[in-house]
């Protein structure tokens, strides 16, 4: 496949906006488009105060439903749905690689009853954890025995974990009813495109009415189903969010006709995704020479988006068995051999009781980021307009609190004097192998964050600190174990302090990589 | 006449298993095998026969 056609123009962009802007809200649920700052509102970056207290109180601990959430709260997905109806030509789910993370790929098939086992297992370990997802390795609706067995263990005998499902969504409008019943009430669809021309790129066939369907009538089928699924959804009052993959080429601009026809059908929000595409993934996208996007051309379709379907920015597209927070995977604590030897005890108290602790550092974060706006504020003499990226190393609970050499994530931030807004992240390999710096890594590091004018770290070594400013990304570790936000901030206050005094000037950044999936698993990789 | 299953090249996705007609299929050692004495080909069942128009993995099933 060729890839001449696959970047964006901005102008193109900027016209996909107008359109959207021009849409007349049908939907009767999901949100509003801008929120008290005339923001976006909901989806990931929203707060309490941005929905109805009903919604607020479904995703207000759910990593994915809510960026905030996602600095404290983590998630789960267990493997009990291989099945699928459809191929797409970015998936091959016979590659499996403990290296690998993205969703499709699992090391370890679950029966129902292991799986309500493994949750079970976790919930007691990770008190943290709150929501279980079935998101394949194939499609949790092609599954439909195994994946409601599970959920209906799981109500029984977890009541407390909110239960949610992925699905391509060809088999969605049938089991609209299942859905309901078992109290799901996050459901995620992959739509990909809303016109079957650009669908047919991309599903070479689907499994329909005990026939294989290709080409065309295979797309619009697909699509049909979509729509349907999620308009039924939308009216039974069922949280959604629509996963789209970017694929340059393909369906970039294409996208913004998607977050417009989902926010009219209700979906709460949208989630553009960058395409995974190596040759040593044996997919039909990797083989052919199909290129995921770069950082920019991602960012400037999720902002394209804004104003229309709320955008979420911090997926980490995880395996279909990921457990932890978003951006950590503990699934090798948890096999099915360990969980053996594990003595579980589902203490319901015990895990209100942590999550009591989590609101009270959620709390405390936002107070800081509100006293870093105010602080903001005031008139310093520089571009009022001037917005930055900066790199994060966090562990989590929304802090400034890993060590450079230990972060296998970097999480972005746009800064800005009237906000500190979460925009993504970048995977990179470990820096750190057992005491000492990698070098050739370094670079790739930095390719990865190139766009970021700074990287807030808790400690950086000599090396790696001479080597990034050199390549123009300051490293800064005075914020150690402050709040995300308020570091942020406090590093662009004064950024701006140092350009008003004439000691630098501000300099625009170029592009950045996106790793391609392999995912070094933190802990053995650092042993 | 039937269909088989190669076992190298299945996934153990199991996508066959439910939609075989004629309950011929099933789980061993992870990957799926049909039973040669239940598979009709899905002969005057269906237009194709279903495990081989579902499974994700070109050439997994033949004729033998």
């Amino acid at each position: 496949m060729s890839d001449s056609t696959a970047f964006i123009s901005i102008e193109g962009l900027k016209k996909g906006r107008k359109a959207l802007s021009e849409v007349q809200e049908t939907a009767a649920s999901g949100c509003g488009s801008t929120g008290g700052s005339g923001k976006s509102s909901c989806g990931s970056s929203a707060g309490p105060e941005d929905m109805p207290p009903e919604i607020w109180d479904k995703i207000k601990n759910h990593p994915c439903y809510s960026e905030e959430a996602h600095h404290h709260y983590a998630r789960m997905h267990v493997a009990v749905a291989p099945a699928c109806n459809i191929q797409c030509n970015y998936c091959n789910r016979k590659y499996d690689c403990s290296n690998e993370s993205r969703p499709g790929v699992v090391s370890q098939k679950l029966t129902p009853d292991q799986a309500v086992k493994k949750v079970l297992a976790v919930a007691s370990e990770i008190p943290q954890m709150t929501v279980l997802g079935i998101a394949g390795p194939g499609d949790a609706l092609a599954n439909p025995k195994k994946t409601f067995d599970t959920f209906r263990m799981l109500a029984e005998q977890a009541p407390d974990i909110k239960l949610c499902l992925s699905t391509n969504g060809l088999a969605l409008p049938e089991m609209v009813d299942e859905i309901c019943k078992y109290n799901i009430d996050h459901v995620t669809i992959t739509i990909n495109m809303v016109d079957p021309a650009v669908g047919e790129k991309i599903y070479p066939w689907i499994f329909w009415d005990h026939k294989r369907v290709t080409g065309y009538e295979a797309a619009r089928i697909l699509h049909e189903q979509q729509m349907k699924g999620l308009e039924m959804l939308t009216a039974r009052g069922v949280l959604t969010k629509i996963n789209s993959v970017l694929i340059p080429g393909i369906n970039d601009e294409h996208l913004l006709e998607v977050n417009r026809e989902v926010k009219k059908r209700g979906a709460f929000l949208h989630n553009i995704m960058p395409l995974i595409s190596e040759p040593e993934h044996g997919t039909y996208f990797g083989l052919n020479g199909q290129r995921g996007p770069s950082a920019q051309e991602l960012k400037a379709v999720q902002d394209a988006c804004m104003g229309g379907a709320n955008l979420m920015r911090h997926c980490r597209q995880c395996r279909a068995d990921a457990v932890g927070l978003l951006g950590e995977d503990r699934s090798d604590e948890f096999t099915l051999d360990k969980i053996e030897q594990m003595e579980i005890v589902y203490d319901l108290d015990k895990r209100r009781a942590y999550q009591q602790s989590v609101e009270a550092e959620r709390q405390a974060q936002h107070e800081a980021k509100e006293a870093a706006l105010a602080a903001s504020a005031r008139d310093d003499g520089v571009d009022a307009d001037m917005k930055v990226l900066i790199a994060v190393a966090t562990e989590g609970h929304g802090k400034v609190n890993q060590h450079f050499g230990h972060a296998t994530e970097f999480q972005i931030y746009e800064v800005s004097k009237a906000q500190a807004t979460f925009v993504g992240h970048r995977r990179v390999d470990l820096y750190c192998q057992g005491g000492f710096g990698e070098d050739e890594q370094l670079p790739s590091i930095v390719s990865a964050i190139n766009d970021c004018h700074a990287v807030l770290v808790s400690k950086i070594g000599a090396c790696p600190r001479d080597e990034l400013t050199a390549a123009g990304i300051e490293p800064v570790d005075r914020y150690a174990h402050e709040f995300i936000e308020k570091a942020a901030l406090s590093w662009f206050a004064e950024y701006r302090q140092r350009i008003a005094r004439g000691e630098i000037t501000h300099q625009p950044r170029g592009d950045a990589r996106i790793r391609q999936g392999a995912y070094t698993g933190g802990a053995e990789a650092a042993a | 006449m039937a269909y088989k299953i190669i076992a190298s090249q299945c996934s153990g996705c199991s996508a066959c298993e439910p939609e075989c007609p004629n309950t011929a299929i099933r789980e061993k050692g992870g990957t799926f095998v049909i039973d040669p004495s239940k598979c009709t080909e899905c002969e005057g069942q269906y237009d194709s026969p279903q495990c081989v128009a579902v499974c994700p993995v070109d050439g997994c099933i033949k004729k033998v």
